[in-house]
């Protein structure tokens, strides 16, 4: 594990951003923000005429650090320590999931949880206790 | 100029997590990770991206909402589905699985994709396999319960 910094001031304030987008979302398309809705419609069959603009946003989060490398001249590498099994596990774990429960940390933990949905509050309380249990299992049990 | 206001939405979207730190796995597994309050090893940064961005998205939605519809037109798409049915419950508990064993939601997983190496790909595809396979596992009719009563 790769000890990390308390970070309070710059994730409030990615925060409020991660929140503005939402908000401009809704206001602009009428739509969620919630990241795995929009990824698993951009994979066929297409049930409405929105693709475009699901590949813009999208494409929007992929391009960020390199606007961040562009103004600032450094971006934060992530840390990845999964292995290559350990991430295509993950991966499918998190994909699968995330649509199956109709969301993930942006759908219900973000835009959910805005609206007072009783649905999302569940997700979130479920998500977290998981995925707190699978690190707690992974780096001190196992 | 929908399309160029969705990418600036997502760009938004994307430097919020590098800011927020939540495009480094290292940072959300220590989140998780409880069991290190003692040692002082837990970072709490997680909790305060989820305060800033429901504070902003509980004000903004209220005063969105109260348009009649949205600015490029159609109508605002609102879940209405309220039943705590399993789904709602198994789904989430294999995404948390997931976000657990590797430290990457979607969002992050794509932020990383440019300044992460290969690995972030072989999440992102895999990530993308599950949904196609959640959605398609989805829509197949419940075989067990036929739609009209044979006769």
């Amino acid at each position: 594990m790769t000890a990390t910094d308390f970070t309070p001031v710059a994730s409030l304030l990615g925060g409020a951003l991660i929140g503005a987008s939402a908000v401009m979302l809704m206001a602009a398309k009428g739509r969620i923000a919630g990241v795995s809705g929009i990824a698993v419609r951009l994979l066929p069959p297409y049930a409405d005429g929105e693709l475009a603009g699901r590949l813009a946003f999208i494409l929007g989060i992929v391009v960020a650090p390199l606007v961040v490398l562009l103004a600032t001249g450094t971006a934060p590498v992530p840390t990845i320590e999964a292995g290559p099994a350990l991430l295509v596990l993950a991966g499918l774990l998190v994909g699968f999931g995330s649509v199956w429960g109709n969301g993930c940390t942006s759908g219900h933990g973000v835009c959910g949880l805005s609206r007072l949905s009783m649905r999302s509050l569940v997700a979130t309380l479920t998500f977290m206790a998981t995925a707190i249990a699978t690190v707690f299992l992974t780096r001190h049990l196992l | 100029m929908s399309i160029l206001v969705q990418f600036v939405i997502g760009l938004v979207f994307g430097l919020g997590l590098v800011i927020a730190g939540m495009s480094d796995p290292a940072k959300v597994l220590n989140f998780l990770d409880l069991a290190a309050i003692p040692s002082g090893g837990w970072d709490p940064s997680l909790a305060f991206v989820m305060a800033g961005a429901i504070a902003v998205t509980f004000i903004g939605f209220k005063l969105v909402l109260r348009r009649s519809q949205p600015i490029f037109g159609g109508k605002f798409h609102l879940p209405n589905a309220t039943e705590i049915d399993a789904r709602i419950v198994a789904g989430p508990a294999i995404f948390g699985v997931g976000w657990g064993l590797a430290g990457f939601c979607p969002g992050p997983a794509f932020t990383a994709l440019t300044i992460g190496d290969n690995a972030a790909l072989i999440f992102v595809l895999a990530m993308l396999v599950g949904m196609a396979a959640a959605r398609w596992l989805a829509s197949r009719p419940a075989k067990l319960i036929p739609a009209t009563p044979r006769t």
